[in-house]
Order: structure tokens, then sequence, then C-alpha cells
């Protein structure tokens, strides 16, 4: 985490509520986020996390919302379908509606970086599962956000792919460290990867737990295995059972 | 020597067991249902015409149709031939082709247009989306009396009035194609901060290209079927107007060259639109790989 900065919160949130024809999906939550933060949303499904993200996201125009929030004016989605459009090459995708003049070159070391290099200009039908999340990631990193909103990225993966995709999105945003928020279903991901694990239950945050320790982190370490009973247990799991 | 009959002996065990294999995967297969049918070979769809024309062929000659009621192919197809070599069926080609693509033209330019206000603004879709409707139930040859009225008897009424039978399926199916882009897309482009145009020509008009090509295909069977109606009425040009006079004249040979001419001109419109539609949408063919 950034000590040097002065603390002044990237994303906030006041009181922010949501529902969808009368159905109450966030309930007055407040929330501060400082710069840099890497925060994990876990909760059971339908206990609003994604209502929360796409709140963010500027999504669901539709539902009724009360309250506030403030977050960077640069800020890219990840969504859990990678949403390539499959009348664009790789690369089409990766620079959609970027105005920068550097766009394809940047966009080219990009997609090195995520190993796409000899798939610049195929056709998004012609990837794996994988390969298309990785494209889908150096769209979202190429435009260099400050806030990066990822709603189940690694969701629709096999383990192995998921386990590469997590360290891939960990070294790439080590040296810019954009504030991220990621919804996730997977504690163990959740322990892995972030500073921060969220609980939301029925719309509202039940548990927040700091984790400090540094990356890489290993299941054994005896912080991330206590604090993943305790996380199992307020999803409702019980933890030997796992 | 061990060695040899070693080998000697794994290659007659792996002999069985393959023979094993082959003789059971017939049996394993033909116990199997097939669902779908097995696709063709290219060339095949052809053997119901070649059939029908055999048949033709040999029924006229045997006697069975007279001349008077129905030319053999052959004798179509040599009459085609003389009247090509002399000059006279050109012109008339020409004529049709003039009046079928001019409307053509129009209609998909109309419809594609049309579509588009009205897929992508509200009140385009409260103007057009219903005058286009009322058009649709009312069939294009009901408008002829009124439209001869209007542009009298000449060009301009015939292909004004496949203008407006092309029109409509162009406008209809380029229009369902826009409002059914896929949600998924434009929430990435609202995501991605694309601007409307942006969207248009990235999103919505690449997404709504399959449903194009369809309107296409249906448009450029319809303006001949409109073509042939329209030719029937006061015209000294066109195949239409060949295959009437044949009528009066009682040469049906005439009247299979004119089915035949609008046969090919048909087959070979809708063999150029799914050309144009296989490199247009050629992401698509990595589906199947």
């Amino acid at each position: 985490m950034n000590l040097y900065r002065p603390y002044s919160p990237s994303v906030v949130l006041r009181e922010l509520s949501r529902s969808f024809r009368g159905t109450m999906v966030l309930d007055r939550i407040s929330l501060e986020i400082p710069h840099g933060q890497f925060v994990a949303l876990l909760g059971e499904s339908g206990s609003g996390k994604t209502t929360l993200l796409r709140a963010l996201a500027g999504l669901d125009d539709d539902a009724e919302t009360q309250g506030s929030f403030t977050k960077p004016d640069s800020t890219s989605v990840l969504f859990q379908d990678s949403r390539l459009l499959p009348w664009k090459t790789v690369i089409d995708n990766v620079t959609l509606g970027l105005r920068r003049p550097d766009a394809r070159s940047a966009a080219l070391d990009i997609l090195g970086l995520v190993g796409l290099a000899d798939k610049v200009d195929v056709w998004p039908s012609t990837l794996s599962g994988g390969q298309k999340q990785r494209a889908s990631l150096a769209r979202s990193l190429l435009r260099e956000p400050e806030l990066l909103l990822a709603d189940e990225p690694f969701g629709a993966l096999d383990a192995l792919t998921r386990l590469r995709m997590q360290n891939l999105l960990l070294k790439l945003v080590e040296r810019r460290r954009p504030t991220i928020i990621l919804v996730t279903h997977d504690v163990d991901e959740a322990l892995l990867l972030s500073d921060r694990i969220l609980v939301l239950k029925d719309g509202g945050i039940a548990e927040d737990h700091l984790i400090s320790l540094p990356h890489p982190r290993r299941s054994h370490q005896s912080e991330i295995s206590t604090l993943r009973a305790k996380l199992l247990k307020s999803l409702g799991v019980e933890a030997d059972t796992v | 020597m061990t060695d040899a009959t070693n080998q000697d002996f794994k290659g007659s065990s792996t002999k069985h067991w393959d023979m094993a294999v082959r003789t059971a995967e017939p049996v394993w297969a033909s116990k199997k249902t097939r669902l779908t049918p097995k696709r063709l070979p290219a060339g095949v769809r052809l053997l119901g015409p070649v059939l029908v024309l055999l048949a033709w062929e040999a029924a006229s000659r045997l006697g069975y149709l007279s001349p008077a009621t129905l030319a053999a192919p052959s004798t179509a197809l040599k009459t085609g031939y003389e009247m090509f070599a002399d000059g006279s069926l050109l012109p008339h080609l020409l004529a049709s082709a003039g009046r079928a693509y001019a409307g053509l033209f129009l209609g998909i330019v109309a419809g594609v247009v049309l579509a588009l206000l009205a897929g992508l603004t509200r009140s385009g879709e409260a103007l057009i989306d219903g005058l286009v409707q009322v058009k649709r139930a009312v069939p294009t040859l009901a408008l002829i009396p009124l439209v001869i009225i209007w542009l009298g008897i000449g060009e301009a009424m015939k292909i004004f009035l496949i203008f407006t039978a092309v029109l409509v399926p162009v406008y209809i199916n380029t229009h369902a194609a826009l409002r059914s882009i896929d949600i998924g897309h434009v929430e990435l482009a609202r995501a991605l901060g694309l601007t409307r145009s942006e969207f248009v020509r990235h999103v919505a008009l690449p997404g709504a290209l399959p449903g194009f090509f369809v309107a296409l295909r249906l448009a450029v069977a319809l303006c001949w079927t409109a073509l042939v109606v329209l030719e029937l009425i006061n015209t000294q040009t066109g195949i239409g107007y060949l295959m009437n006079r044949a009528r009066d004249w009682g040469q049906t040979e005439i009247i299979v060259v004119g089915i035949i001419i609008y046969a090919v001109l048909g087959l070979v419109s809708d063999a150029i639109v799914r050309a144009i539609e296989t490199r247009a949408l050629s992401y698509r063919r990595a589906l199947g790989s």
C-alpha cells in the first residue's frame, strides 16, 4: 500500500440504496475505499455485491437509487463474460473507444504482457475462455484506470486458468496500483488477492476485514486460514466440511 | 530371434485388435440413431431439379407432352440460344434487369435508412415503424391501380412498385436486428465510454449486419418476383413481355425460356449475395472450426 500519499479516499459511498421495482437490493451502504486498495466483495447470491459494482460502473439505469457515491473519472469494468465484439479482431477490441494516438502500440505492449502477442489479429471466436478473459483484462488495463471494477472475472474459468489469471492480475496492477473492487464467490480468491474483504448480506456490509500480508500468499499461513474459516462460516459453510 | 518373434507377436496382436474395432464399429454405429441428417456433398442438391428435367424431356420425346402444352427443355434451350445469338434476347434481358435492380437498389437504401432511423431513435420508431407495418399488410399488387394513376404505365410505375415491395423485408429484418442488440455489448459500450456515433459504428451496425443479409436475400428474390407481374402490363421490352407475347402466339418454348432466365437470375443473385455475406461475416466462419 502507498503510505506516502496523503489519505484521500478513492471511492466513497454515502447511504447508497438501490432497488429494482420495489425490491431493495442495496440498503443504505456507506463505505470509504482508499486509493490503491484491492477490495474483494464476498456474499451469497442475491446479497447485492454485483448490484453495488454495477452502480459504481454506471449501469442499471432502471433501478431506483438513493444516496450518493463518488469515484474516479477513469474507471474500467471487467465483466465475467469477456464481452469481446465478435466482429472485431483482438486488437480492435482492446483499443475500442480509445482516443490516444499511441493506442495501437500501447495495445500491442499490453497484449504481449497478457501473453496474446500471437493473437493480435485473430477473431475472438478462435480464442479459448482464458485467452478471451486475458484480452478483456488487456482492454480494461490499457485505459490505465484509477478504479477497476471486476465482476467475477475469473468465475467461468477452469481452476488452473483461474490461478494463472489471478497471478497475472496481481502482476499487471503492481506498478500503477489502481483501486480495485472485485466481486467474487471464491473465498480463496479473495484471500489470495485482496487487501480488504467485505462480506455483503441482505444489501448491507456485514463484515469488513483488512489483510496486511504481503504477496504471494499461501493458504496455510495462519492469518489466512483463520480468516478463511471465519468467512466461510459467515457465508453459511462450516470450515471443517471444506 | 526372440526379438523378432516378439515383434511378430506384437504386430499380430495389434492387427487383431484393429480388426475387432473395425468389426465392432458398424454394429455400434448402426444402433446409434442419427438425429440430424448428414451434410450433403456439394452439388447433390441439384439432384431433384435434374430428375424433373429428365422426366420432362422424356415425356416430351415420348409424345406425352405436346409442344402446344409445354415445350421440351431441349427445345427451349435451343430457342434460348438462338434468341441470344441473333441478339433478340439481350435487350429484353437488360430492360428487365435494369428495372429489377433499380427498384432493388432504391428499396435497399430506403429500407436501411428507415430501419436505422426507427431502430436507433425513439422519434424515428414512433413515426416510421407503424407506417411500414401498414405497408407490409397491403399487398404490393393491390397498389398497382393507384400507382398507375399516379405514375402512368411507364418505367417509373414499375420501378416504384419493385421499390415498395423490396423496402418492406429490408426494413423489417434490419430493424429487428438493430432492436435485438446484445445488452451485454450495450453495457460494454457504456463502460468504455463510447460516444453515440462510435456505438452505432462499432457495435450497432456490425451487430445488425447478419439481419441485413437475411433482408438482402429476401429482397433479391422479391425484386424478380414483382417484376414478372409488372412486365405483363403495357410494355414492349423485358422478359415478361416476351413471355406474354409468346402466349398470344402459342410459343411455349419461349415461355419456358423466360422461366429458365428468371430461375437462373434468381439463383445467381442469391449466390452473389451469399458470397458477399460470407466475406462480410467472415468472423463467424471461425465459430464452426
